[in-house]
């Protein structure tokens, strides 16, 4: 118990807590606004869909580790390709520091979130968009709503479960995503960008602390958070045993 | 007119279809291209995209090097081994509960989800005390273990969908030529089931064939790294082998993207079955 209180006082613990909160909520408010364009794209008919669907696998298959220290070195502030893309494109007069500056090394580490969160995202919206019966548009159609107005209120609604499940299943790989955080803030000494997940890593195996008692601590709060994420996903969707 | 309009709209969805997949390969290229330079083209500024000398031989280097040997032996028996448990667990549990009512029934599939859900992130810390009160850091059981119980939920939530897909008549129906139920098991319903447990053992051997923070911390020993973990080895503070991590990385993500492919067609119904409904 004493572990607890220890936790309570690390100076760290509201910075990681606040650095968690916009980690989980950019990825995945970002990764399902995006997934639902995508989902739309790929649920229509057009020559070459089959190769935009096996492209968007490729950052699914990948390992995260690898893909996390594929853009460490795209981010890199000297020979890094985004710095010489945004430079001379005029996006950019000088190149940035993507991971080295405070005010930048969080939204890097989210796009890169973004990234890999994607594929699965976008593959349970498809799933939920094939559920639609095309009926329902024709119906839709007949009573004069169409393009934004019959997404709005045709499709969103019938796509509410799928919706769910991407948002509360994201929510929760996100949060337990290490690699990413681990490999992009790899730099950066201290707390100041880490994540509940890599700041409890770091007091386990890394840190001066090597305190592996109190990181077993945060351990069972993170579970305790992942629980109630759970208990809310399984109320929204008011699980219930299926017929056999 | 609505022939031209038809076309137009399918002219844009190509467009914006190529566009997307080209976002999404650009950095896979990038990867691609990196491991194709020669150490000394790393660090030139500005930096360039292409290979200015091509060096098809940074792949011959890493196949060559016994660490990536090690790695890749480590990689190969721990994503093989734990597939093969899960296959063995999942089929029958899925099967049971996708055909009996029992008591305990919703508390187990529930009790699955909530696993599922659990990725091992949340736990290393805990299982690196079991795992080293045990005498079992740096050995194959302990990684194998645990890849094949995280894995196990997500294979029996796939395989139940499957198992329920199936209609009772086949079972039914090889009762009449005779069949006891293990026979049908075996001889009917797993040869139809069959898509289904490829799917979920593909699942599982990438979802092993990826992990990283378990290896990284119950693997200590360099010599029982598998691939994730040992390829970072390429770059530290004191070695910058950025051709040589990318040439790695693409040996262990090109064999994968292929078995992604070959599930493509039941990403979509059986990832979600159950859930999406």
């Amino acid at each position: 118990m004493r572990n607890y209180g220890r936790l309570l006082e690390q100076e760290a613990l509201p910075v990681v807590i606040g650095n968690t909160a916009i980690w989980v909520a950019g990825v995945v408010g970002l990764t399902i606004l995006i997934s639902l364009a995508l989902a739309q794209l790929l649920d229509g008919a057009f020559p070459g869909r089959r190769l935009v669907r096996w492209a968007l696998i490729v950052p699914w298959a990948a390992s995260l580790i690898m893909t996390a220290k594929l853009f460490a070195w795209i981010y890199d502030y000297y020979f890094g390709l985004l710095n010489r893309l945004l430079t001379v494109t005029g996006v950019l007069a000088r190149p940035v520091d993507w991971l080295g500056d405070d005010r930048t090394v969080m939204g890097a580490m989210i796009a890169v979130g973004v990234f890999v969160s994607l594929p699965f995202t976008t593959y349970v919206l498809l799933a939920g968009l094939q559920t639609i019966p095309g009926e329902v548009y024709e119906a839709a159609r007949v009573d004069g709503a169409s393009g934004w107005r019959a997404y709005r209120t045709v499709t969103l609604p019938l796509l509410r479960p799928a919706l769910l499940v991407a948002a509360v299943l994201n929510l929760i790989y996100v949060f337990n995503s290490f690699p990413i955080v681990w490999t992009l803030n790899d730099r950066n000494p201290g707390f100041a960008h880490d994540t509940m997940i890599t700041y409890m890593y770091k007091i386990a195996f890394k840190s001066a602390l090597r305190d592996v008692g109190l990181a077993a601590a945060l351990g069972v709060v993170n579970v305790g958070l992942i629980l109630l994420a759970v208990t809310g996903y399984l109320r929204m969707v008011r699980w219930r045993e299926e017929p056999v | 007119m609505a022939g031209r309009a038809g076309l137009n709209r399918r002219a844009a969805l190509t467009a914006a279809g190529l566009l997307a997949a080209a976002v999404v390969l650009a950095p896979y290229g990038v990867m691609l291209l990196t491991a194709l330079k020669p150490e000394a083209e790393l660090r030139t500024t500005p930096p360039q995209l292409l290979p200015i000398d091509w060096r098809p031989q940074n792949f011959w280097t890493v196949v060559r090097d016994s660490d990536f040997r090690s790695w890749l032996q480590v990689s190969l028996v721990v994503a093989i081994t734990s597939t093969a448990l899960v296959v063995v667990a999942a089929v029958p549990a899925a099967y049971f509960t996708a055909r009996h009512r029992f008591a305990g029934r919703t508390a187990f599939l529930f009790l699955v989800l909530v696993s599922q859900m659990f990725a091992p992130t949340a736990l290393v810390v805990g299982l690196y005390r079991e795992f080293f009160e045990l005498g079992l850091i740096n050995t194959y059981a302990a990684l194998i273990l645990v890849n094949a119980a995280f894995n196990l939920a997500f294979a029996i939530w796939i395989l139940r969908a499957f198992f329920a897909s199936i209609p009772r008549e086949i079972e039914e129906a090889a009762a009449v030529d005779g069949c006891g139920p293990a026979g049908a098991l075996w001889r009917v319903v797993l040869p139809v089931a069959s898509p289904g447990i490829v799917t979920a053992a593909i699942f599982a051997f990438i979802a092993a064939w990826n992990e990283y923070i378990v290896a990284l911390t119950l693997m200590t020993d360099a010599e029982m790294r598998p691939l994730t973990v040992g390829i970072t080895s390429y770059v530290t503070a004191y070695v910058q082998h950025w051709d040589l991590l990318f040439a790695a990385s693409v040996i262990a993500i090109v064999p994968v993207v292929v078995l992604f492919a070959l599930i493509e067609p039941y990403l979509v119904g059986g990832l979600t079955a159950g859930s999406v409904k």
